[in-house]
């Protein structure tokens, strides 16, 4: 165990440089992005060049870069991310407050590729060369090809629009918009708290559409690999051990090769979810769908820096300590790798 | 003088039918490269007006949201204008920003992993942790941030997606760099006295060509998909050129009226074209790894 401590911290500590080159990069993009937050808020406006200049100077924007740069890596180790120009409000607590609805998402997302690419990618393997098998790879190749916001426009107009199934878009339905309280944020553990039936369905209904939109490609992805990864693995000598033994074909497949098939496609879990929360910046924005992805989005637009900065970083250390957890599992997957 | 010629065209040849020989079996391969050459033909056909069947962008005379008929094969969008005609003509911008990005990166990530991998100790450690951390971050993301500061634009789209794939080439020629650094024909090639400089381009770089081609590829069908995302959320050209990702942002506001047409073309060319990228990505592995073929990965 102590092994495991070791490589934990090695690794927080390992991710430390790496935030702080990324958090470098993105605050002097944004310095020598054309626009600062006061023109983008009051530019096109009837407005003095000395009331922008005020502006400047009250927000702190117009000193010198070094200066702004020391003082919001001084903010961000007291775990201060500055204010939003744009809202007015520290940027920790905007970013809490859209973060749930974006891991909501992601996880359903998650589970909608899990079972569709993993399913589809073990039918293929367990039937190669068979008609299924060709459809499931047509379908794995095409995925990749797939543009995730047109996928999600022409749901939206089949089970939407005109089977009128599903809704279109946002997390909650007109009127239970107005009554629902949230306590974690994750509306449908809060509708299960709850314990309202008709909130629960209307929660989840919303949920539908979104998550296989945000879960195509990974299902995709996943679905090829689980079938390169056991194909490689049904030829193995040991499967045929287990064959030769008289041990049932769900018995070989299920403990003997899936087993061991996993580890390749564990080790691109943590990457996928780097993907995953670029296609969620595209998923929120077709769904309306409060997020911190779209927020990001939206302070892009407006230069509204420390939400930019807050909202990179945020997402960095979270995609890091999903890598390191990834890692971690990876040990108990496959008893070969110790730390 | 006729030595040389002779001898030229006898390699000329023999590139060819080996190219050719190459290819026989190619069936993904060859699909992906005529479907991508399709696309390039069409495209730079549809940029003059005698092309497509109405001006893609002034054509102001059809009825206004009609769904697909003879006279329109793709309807007509909110303008009065000609679906199909903008559809054919929209791929401009995606393959000029794909090809330009990925030949940026290719370029910029192949030389500093050459370098970095060659020379070693804190820069090259400094340039991983570099690449690593672009790597790990979302490149749509990425290429979002870096979109909004270079401005809309084909050149600057080029910049900013181009950026994302860096870490991509770096990570690949690095590790084979640090695999064809320690073989004995580069040592022997350095005790004869040859430089780093020449090390690197004559024994080095070129055994890392196959998987810079097969990569490349594949980045060619991502980029398709990043460029249509830009443009889909305000990031690429202008309107009123034509342009897929934008029609179909401008599609969606006619989506609940049920304008399925508006968004349904432009998106199944930005999959063709992605599709035909991925293609020749896989024939080319296929090529470079016939191992991988045999197990139909």
């Amino acid at each position: 165990m102590g092994g495991i401590a070791r490589y934990i911290t090695q690794r927080l500590l390992l991710t430390i440089p790496m935030l702080l080159i990324l958090l470098t990069l993105v605050f002097l993009i944004l310095r020598v992005m054309p626009g600062d937050p006061v023109s983008a808020m009051l530019g096109g406006r009837n407005v003095s060049q000395e009331l922008m200049d005020e502006y400047r100077h009250k927000m702190g924007v117009d000193r010198p870069i070094p200066v702004q740069y020391a003082e919001y890596l001084g903010g961000i180790i007291r775990g201060d991310f500055g204010k939003s120009f744009r809202t007015n409000k520290p940027v920790i607590t905007e970013i809490f407050s859209r973060f749930p609805a974006t891991l909501e998402l992601a996880f359903f997302g998650l589970i909608f590729a899990v079972i569709f690419g993993f399913g589809s990618g073990l039918i293929a393997a367990i039937r190669a060369d068979r008609p299924i098998d060709h459809v499931v790879r047509v379908f794995h190749i095409g995925s990749f090809a797939m543009p995730l916001f047109w996928l999600g426009l022409m749901l939206q107009v089949i089970f939407a629009v005109k089977l009128g199934w599903l809704p279109v878009a946002s997390r909650l339905g007109g009127r239970i918009a107005f009554t629902f309280q949230s306590i974690t944020g994750f509306y449908l553990l809060d509708a299960i708290l709850g314990g309202d039936k008709a909130v629960i369905i209307d929660v989840a209904k919303h949920l539908v559409l979104p998550s296989i939109t945000l879960g195509f490609a990974q299902a995709g992805l996943l679905g090829r690999m689980t079938r390169a990864s056991m194909l490689e693995v049904l030829d193995q000598d040991y499967v045929t051990t287990a064959r030769a033994k008289g041990l049932q074909e769900r018995v070989v497949i299920l403990y003997h090769a899936l087993r061991n098939a996993l580890i390749p496609i564990v080790t691109v879990f943590g990457l996928q979810f780097a993907i995953l929360m670029g296609g969620a910046v595209l998923t929120e924005t077709v769904f309306s769908w409060p997020g911190i992805a779209s927020f990001l989005v939206r302070s892009i637009d407006a230069r509204d820096w420390f939400a930019i900065q807050g909202s990179v970083v945020f997402i960095a250390i979270f995609i890091s300590i999903i890598n390191l957890i990834v890692d971690i599992t990876y040990s108990f997957i496959d008893p070969r790798v110790r730390y | 003088m006729t030595r040389t010629l002779v001898k030229g065209l006898d390699w000329i040849v023999r590139k060819f039918s080996h190219g050719r020989h190459a290819l026989r079996k190619q069936t993904i391969l060859k699909v992906g490269l005529v479907t991508v050459f399709l696309f390039l033909l069409v495209t730079a056909l549809a940029q003059y007006s005698w092309f497509t069947p109405y001006d893609p962008i002034y054509y102001r005379d059809a009825p206004r949201l009609e769904g697909p008929s003879a006279q329109h094969l793709m309807g007509t969008d909110q303008l009065h204008r000609d679906v199909f005609s903008r559809v054919i003509a929209g791929g401009k911008a995606s393959l000029l920003v794909a090809f330009g990005a990925v030949a940026l990166s290719m370029s910029i990530g192949s030389v500093l992993g050459w370098v970095s991998g060659f020379t070693g100790g804190f820069f090259d450690r400094f340039l991983s942790l570099t690449m690593d951390a672009i790597y790990s971050f979302p490149s749509m993301i990425l290429a979002m941030t870096l979109v909004a500061m270079f401005g809309a634009g084909i050149g600057p789209m080029i910049w900013a997606v181009g950026v994302v794939y860096i870490p991509t080439y770096f990570r690949v020629t690095r590790a084979e760099v640090l695999q064809v650094r320690q073989t004995t024909y580069v040592e022997a090639v350095r005790a004869v006295g040859a430089g780093n400089v020449r090390i690197i381009l004559r024994h080095v770089a070129p055994n890392t060509v196959n998987a810079i081609m097969a990569v490349s590829s594949f980045n060619l069908a991502d980029a398709i998909l990043t460029v249509a995302a830009l443009s889909f959320l305000g990031f690429g050209l202008p309107p009123p050129a034509p342009d897929w990702g934008f029609d179909i942002q401008n599609g969606q506001k006619f989506l609940q009226s049920g304008s399925w047409w508006l968004i349904t073309f432009p998106g199944l060319m930005i999959i063709a074209l992605s599709l035909g990228f991925g293609l020749v990505g896989e024939g080319i592995s296929d090529l470079v790894n016939p191992k991988r073929k045999r197990k139909r990965i």
